[in-house]
């Protein structure tokens, strides 16, 4: 029993490692090193870590490739946005400052009252209740990528066709959202955000604890895609990306194998996109069109798309060396990355996970046969339970 | 008058692929327990029949019983859970899994997403893989991934994954294609095992290998069935010799 935990969640002995090195960085070494504004920086980077978790489980494993994670990525964080908007207003509508004094319908988001909104519109309402935004927030994509996923899937739409389909929702979802601008905040997004609950999140010390529980939910979503990836599903998926027509004739209705996968994949970017607002304190259009969207597939390919660990490192190594590039070379980062990821795809299609599992291995051997003295011992077939 | 049972029956089964008739108005029974061969040159339809009965192409005419059960519609999964399976005429396996792995997925348990997720690796299962693979002659290799497999392994592992569903009807499209002498004997012996108690329809153009295994041959030409019956039969009918086995 153990042993069979040890390795459907920590993947053995090496990837209960993997992951302990993952935890050690996340909740040590980078609180310990860096200050208050970086820390808040790498926060907003790992939650997009969770978009690149799921592009593991549905491209990596299941051949889906989305371009457009950054419509389910919007949504969860557009949903928790709404929340913490209303509670905003409310805040608001109780002081009397000059704000307050601007304002023409007192209670309602600002941007509604900019826009002649005078009342709530009727989908709003249920952004007033936590516990229901909490379940929006997985409910709502959820709903969609089945949408999206049961009409490609069982009209057998795949490879690029879907990819195209999905960056074209994405960039649907990017003009509803600008157009709209008494119901989304346009083109600004939904800003100034100010507490949760009555917990203001501005401050340093709020920004904190929300980092960990970002790094925390990033080691949980890797937990969970382990779980996932090691059971008979996880399997499944590898089966269909590489011969689906097998699967099908082997009795599986492979669009609702397909559709899961690609609603699981949602749902973990949704919450991801619930971390940022919580990280940076608001939420707009801009970040959830094609180009993040593609940032995210980056991320994944960079960290090397079967490895769930791999993902995380990705989107950290990506998004810092995109941050440091543009500092210091801000006409140059577009070649970089382009470069990077030609690199990534012609030279190590495993990519960083890739280095470790090639190198590890090796290391490994080494190790035993200077300790044990008995060439051949370290590689033992006999059949897995 | 009474009408002999048959478990697959094809009644005036048409497919137009833009105007060309690929299967023109076949009509085909296979009883229960029988292994029937399709032989016919290049382009005869031979793997369009196939495709129709295990739900890969749509009739536009005609219809498909298999156990008194109507499959021309079906959704292909449910064919499958109706007993039919098909093996494909290039090996279908999965390279990434191993051998075991391949088989565990072909078990006719947690075919949903949520089965799937919270499918258990039993012992019965295990057990059953083993026996299979046993069959097979794959026992020794159940480790092994399916891409480093020979190409003979690779028709064997496919069959494996079929019986492990306990079909009822076997599709096998050209099982021993690429195979040794030594590999095809042994193929030739195991479908005559697993066919015990079940029915079969083989694609096959090795005539030696066909009247090692064979029933009851059909012979299709353009679509349309030119001669059916036991091996002697169909050697010397001067329409088979012309089209077909003159060549």
């Amino acid at each position: 029993m153990n042993q069979s935990i040890l390795s459907t969640l920590f993947g053995g002995r090496s990837g209960a490692w993997g992951l302990a090195i993952l935890a050690l960085i996340l909740l040590v070494a980078i609180p310990l090193s860096l200050d208050a504004f970086r820390l808040n920086l790498m926060g907003k980077y790992l939650s997009m870590a969770f978009v690149a978790i799921g592009l593991v489980i549905c491209w990596g494993h299941g051949g889906i490739l989305s371009l457009g994670q950054g419509l389910f990525w919007g949504l969860g964080g557009y949903c928790l946005a709404a929340f913490l908007k209303l509670e905003a207003a409310r805040s608001i509508a109780s002081e009397a400052s000059d704000q307050n004094k601007a304002l023409s319908t007192v209670g309602l988001p600002d941007f509604m009252d900019w826009n002649q909104i005078t009342e709530l519109p009727w989908f709003w309402y249920a952004f007033k209740s936590f516990p229901l935004t909490m379940l929006l927030i997985f409910v709502v994509p959820t709903i969609i990528a089945y949408i999206v996923g049961a009409a490609m899937f069982k009209r057998r739409v795949g490879g690029v066709y879907f990819a195209i389909i999905t960056q074209a929702l994405c960039w649907t979802m990017e003009i509803l959202f600008v157009t709209r601008q008494g119901w989304t905040g346009g083109i600004n997004g939904i800003t100034d955000l100010r507490t949760l609950l009555g917990w203001d999140i501005r401050s340093s010390g709020a920004q904190t604890t929300i980092y960990f529980m970002t790094a925390s939910g990033v080691l949980l979503a890797v937990l969970l895609g382990r779980w996932l990836l090691s059971s008979k599903f996880g399997r499944l998926l590898v089966a269909v990306r590489d011969m689906e027509d097998r699967v099908r004739f082997s009795g599986y209705d492979v669009a609702n194998l397909k559709t899961t996968a690609f609603c699981m994949a949602a749902v973990l970017s949704a919450l991801g996109g619930a971390f940022f607002v919580l990280n940076v304190g608001f939420m707009s259009p801009k970040l959830v069109t094609i180009e993040p969207s593609i940032y995210m597939v980056i991320f994944c390919a960079v960290g090397g798309r079967m490895s769930l660990l791999g993902a995380v490192y990705g989107t950290l190594a990506v998004s810092l060396g995109r941050t440091y590039f543009s500092e210091q070379f801000p006409g140059l980062w577009y070649f970089l990355m382009g470069t990077i990821f030609i690199l990534v795809t012609m030279l190590f299609p495993d990519g960083l996970a890739g280095i470790p599992n090639r190198l590890a291995p090796a290391l490994w051997r080494r190790i035993k046969s200077k300790w044990a003295r008995e060439p051949g011992s370290a590689v033992t077939g006999g059949a897995k339970p | 008058m009474i009408y002999p049972h048959y478990a697959l029956e094809l009644e005036e089964l048409t497919v137009s692929f833009d105007g060309i008739k690929a299967v023109n108005g076949v009509t085909l029974y296979v009883a229960k327990d029988e292994l029937r061969v399709v032989i016919g040159p290049n382009g005869a339809g031979k793997t369009t029949l196939l495709d129709l009965i295990c739900g890969r192409t749509r009739a536009t005419e005609g219809k498909i019983t298999f156990m008194d059960k109507d499959l021309t519609r079906m959704p292909e999964q449910k064919i499958v859970q109706a007993g039919v399976v098909r093996k494909f005429q290039t090996p279908s396996i999965y390279p990434k899994l191993t051998v075991f792995e391949n088989l565990e997925l072909s078990f006719p348990r947690g075919r949903t997403a949520i089965g799937a997720i919270f499918f258990r690796r039993s012992s019965d299962v295990v057990d059953r893989i083993h026996a299979v693979a046993k069959e097979v002659y794959l026992e020794a290799l159940l480790q092994t991934e399916g891409e480093r497999l020979s190409h003979g392994q690779k028709q064997w592992l496919e069959i494996g994954m079929l019986l492990i569903a306990e079909p009822q009807l076997l599709l096998l499209d050209e099982p021993v294609a690429g195979m040794s002498v030594r590999e095809r004997e042994q193929t030739a012996e195991l479908l005559r095992r697993i066919c015990q108690g079940r029915s079969a329809v083989v694609i096959e153009h090795d005539m030696k290998f066909v009247r090692r295994i064979a029933d009851k041959v059909t012979v299709m030409h353009q679509g349309r069935i030119l001669a059916e019956g036991d091996m002697d039969t169909i050697e010397n009918d001067p329409k088979v010799i012309e089209v077909y086995l003159g060549h």
